[in-house]
């Protein structure tokens, strides 16, 4: 049975169709966190989100109290929210920046005083034309509220937050690119270590960058403390977590659960949740924490969610979404399309990427549309063994950012796991499922 | 002589004003030049880069990297369809072969009255509601040939021009002001931030 007495924390105002408005957000304790951290010193309030252990729920999962304290001490340095949600089938950050705008807003001014940051830069995807027109309205009702601006609420913090529309490149998702787009290039990643953001960032400065469900949990965690947040969950996994739940299920959607005490079969089955398969078919695999992850069975579905329960298995939560296929769904076809998708948005840097993910897609694209061989499942497994040597997990990596090493995880996992379709693509000359 | 009409170029004024340093400004700027001409003229790239400090080339270099600006023509409406995992799972793949005898257009090319322009995209983060589809990256939510092609005759006869602006349009909200953190203030408060520290320091020691 699925676990569903925690506290909703991101996803509170869930009910209200105004929920993206001032006037809602005042009404449901809006910016009660801000007002209580102005009379708090920065770093006790750095501390509470340390001691909340709150994972940066962008993709990786590092402790967002880490990232904070790693920042080097210089006069100008900026925090930077990561909105370029663009991880296949990943869906929170759209949610948030939709219908909760001012929460996130919240988030950003609590972590920029706790940080003493003046200038924050919120990085928005481009395809989110509401969720950006959203967003610089609550900016624009923040700063008449005085809750944003020169001496918020009367304290001597002061605060400038700039919205910045994306245009369309998955690679910005990668924290240094985006760095880029926001200094006005193109989008290529850079080179670390040793060099993170939190040492040199935008324009050579010290920058924080966080995703934007990890500044949305801010608000809660001032409000009633860390360790509250961190009695939620398990382990190194606390508090909750939006989990996105997309393909072959009957209800999809954003469910905010705590984490650890739901299994992924909680996720998919429970009638409050997902609802089961459609047509209540037989679940043939899932992928647990966006297209970069590596796939699990049907064997693993009463894996708790969390984000060592998941590593320990050899796959990631990573952004939070779980997509689900069923036997309907053609293996080969998800795993092409996932390597379309990879090979397009190769930013071109590095070798291995960018000549592997198009090799490997043409690949695929002959498994699943006919003049496939047998050879060629030897040929991608060696292809994703250049990108990434080993095919261990984490996976090696031969190239700047994790694009290029997260290229093999679909491919590795759909051959292992399910080398009869292959060989009846083969057969077949083209896909069965047709 | 600006080629951006005089409330644009106000606005790309106000936007470089509110970054470190002007070439910041590129992507927003890059957007309210496709707001003007539906897609990246010339003039208006020349405009970016006298705005930016940089050149054309360089404009065009950047503006190259993203899918969302188009260097050549489109139509008043870009139809975006995805096929990405989730849509892929829910039927995309079939819906945005529909949308190519719909629309009367191939994947990547406009029709001939000019009024279309289709797209595969990659995920657009809706999955839910899949297939996904936008419309000058507006969530229209018609997910069946059916309501797809519903979608389109109110597009045709216009009666969607209250939420779906011609292509180019994208932010539709103008920021209310420039930036109101003072210099002053920013070094004031990092003063007192330090003596806090320094008090707090004290103490512990005591």
């Amino acid at each position: 049975m699925a676990m569903l007495d925690s506290p909703k924390i991101v996803t509170a105002r869930a009910g209200f169709d105004d929920s993206f408005t001032m006037a809602r957000y005042l009404a449901t304790g809006g910016y009660d966190g801000l007002r209580k951290a102005l009379t708090m010193f920065p770093e006790a309030v750095a501390k509470e989100v340390d001691d909340a252990s709150l994972l940066g729920r962008g993709g990786a999962g590092f402790p967002a109290g880490r990232k904070w304290s790693m920042l080097r001490k210089s006069p100008v340095s900026y925090l930077v929210v990561n909105g370029d949600e663009s991880e296949p089938a990943t869906f929170k950050d759209h949610y948030l920046v939709e219908r909760d705008p001012h929460q996130l807003l919240e988030g950003v001014i609590i972590a920029a005083y706790a940080l003493q940051v003046s200038q924050a830069f919120i990085f928005l995807r481009g395809e989110f034309a509401l969720g950006l027109e959203r967003v610089q309205q609550a900016i624009n009702d923040t700063y008449d509220d005085g809750a944003l601006g020169s001496k918020i609420f009367g304290s001597d913090f002061s605060l400038d937050i700039v919205l910045h529309p994306g245009a369309g490149a998955y690679i910005c998702g990668e924290e240094t690119a985006l760095i880029e787009a926001l200094e006005g290039k193109r989008g290529f990643p850079r080179i670390k270590p040793p060099f993170f953001p939190a040492v040199t960032g935008l324009y050579g400065e010290p920058t924080v960058v966080n995703n934007v469900e990890t500044m949305a949990n801010v608000p809660w965690i001032i409000l009633h403390g860390g360790a509250a947040f961190a009695a939620l969950g398990g382990g190194r996994s606390t508090g909750t977590r939006m989990f996105a739940l997309a393909g072959r299920v009957k209800n999809p959607g954003i469910y905010e659960i705590e984490m650890v005490k739901n299994t992924f079969r909680d996720l998919i089955y429970d009638p409050a949740l997902g609802g089961g398969i459609i047509g209540d078919k037989k679940i043939k695999a899932i992928i647990p924490g966006g297209v970069s992850a590596p796939w699990f069975g049907p064997d693993l579905l009463d894996l708790p969610m969390g984000q060592d329960e998941v590593a320990e298995k050899g796959s990631m939560l990573g952004s939070g979404s779980v997509v689900v296929m069923d036997e309907t769904s053609c293996v080969v076809r998800a795993t092409w399309r996932i390597t379309k998708f990879f090979s397009k948005e190769s930013c071109g840097q590095c070798t291995p990427c960018r000549e592997g993910s198009g090799w490997v897609e043409r690949a695929m694209y002959r498994l699943e549309h006919g003049g496939g061989r047998m050879e060629d499942l030897d040929l991608l497994l060696d292809l994703c063994d250049n990108i990434a040597p080993g095919l261990t997990w984490p996976p090696q990596q031969t190239t700047i950012c994790v694009l290029g090493s997260s290229i093999p995880s679909s491919v590795h996992s759909a051959i292992s796991m399910f080398r009869d379709e292959f060989a009846a693509h083969v057969a077949h000359g083209g896909c069965p499922f047709d | 002589m600006s080629h951006l009409r005089v409330e644009l170029r106000q606005r790309a004024e106000e936007l470089i004003a509110l970054y470190p340093r002007p070439r910041s400004a590129m992507l927003p700027l890059l957007h309210l030049a496709q707001e003007q001409d539906g897609y990246l003229s010339d003039e208006g790239i020349a405009e970016v880069a006298e705005l930016t400090g940089t050149t054309p080339a360089d404009v065009r270099g950047t503006a190259s990297f993203y899918d969302m600006f188009h260097l050549e023509p489109v139509g008043t409406y870009v139809v975006g369809v995805c096929t990405n995992i989730a849509c892929l799972l829910a039927g995309g793949q079939e819906l945005l072969e529909h949308a190519t005898r719909s629309l009367g257009c191939a994947v990547g090319s406009t029709s001939d009255d000019g009024l279309f322009t289709l797209e595969e995209t990659e995920c657009l983060a809706d999955c839910n509601i899949a297939p996904c589809v936008q419309v000058n990256h507006r969530y229209v939510r018609t997910t069946t040939p059916e309501t797809f092609d519903a979608l389109v005759g109110e597009l045709r006869d216009g009666r969607r021009d209250h939420d779906i602006p011609k292509h180019g349009t994208l932010i539709r909200v103008r920021r209310s002001g420039g930036l109101r953190a003072s210099k002053g203030e920013i070094t004031g408060q990092r003063a007192v931030a330090k003596a806090a520290r320094d008090e707090r320091a004290a103490g512990e020691k005591s």
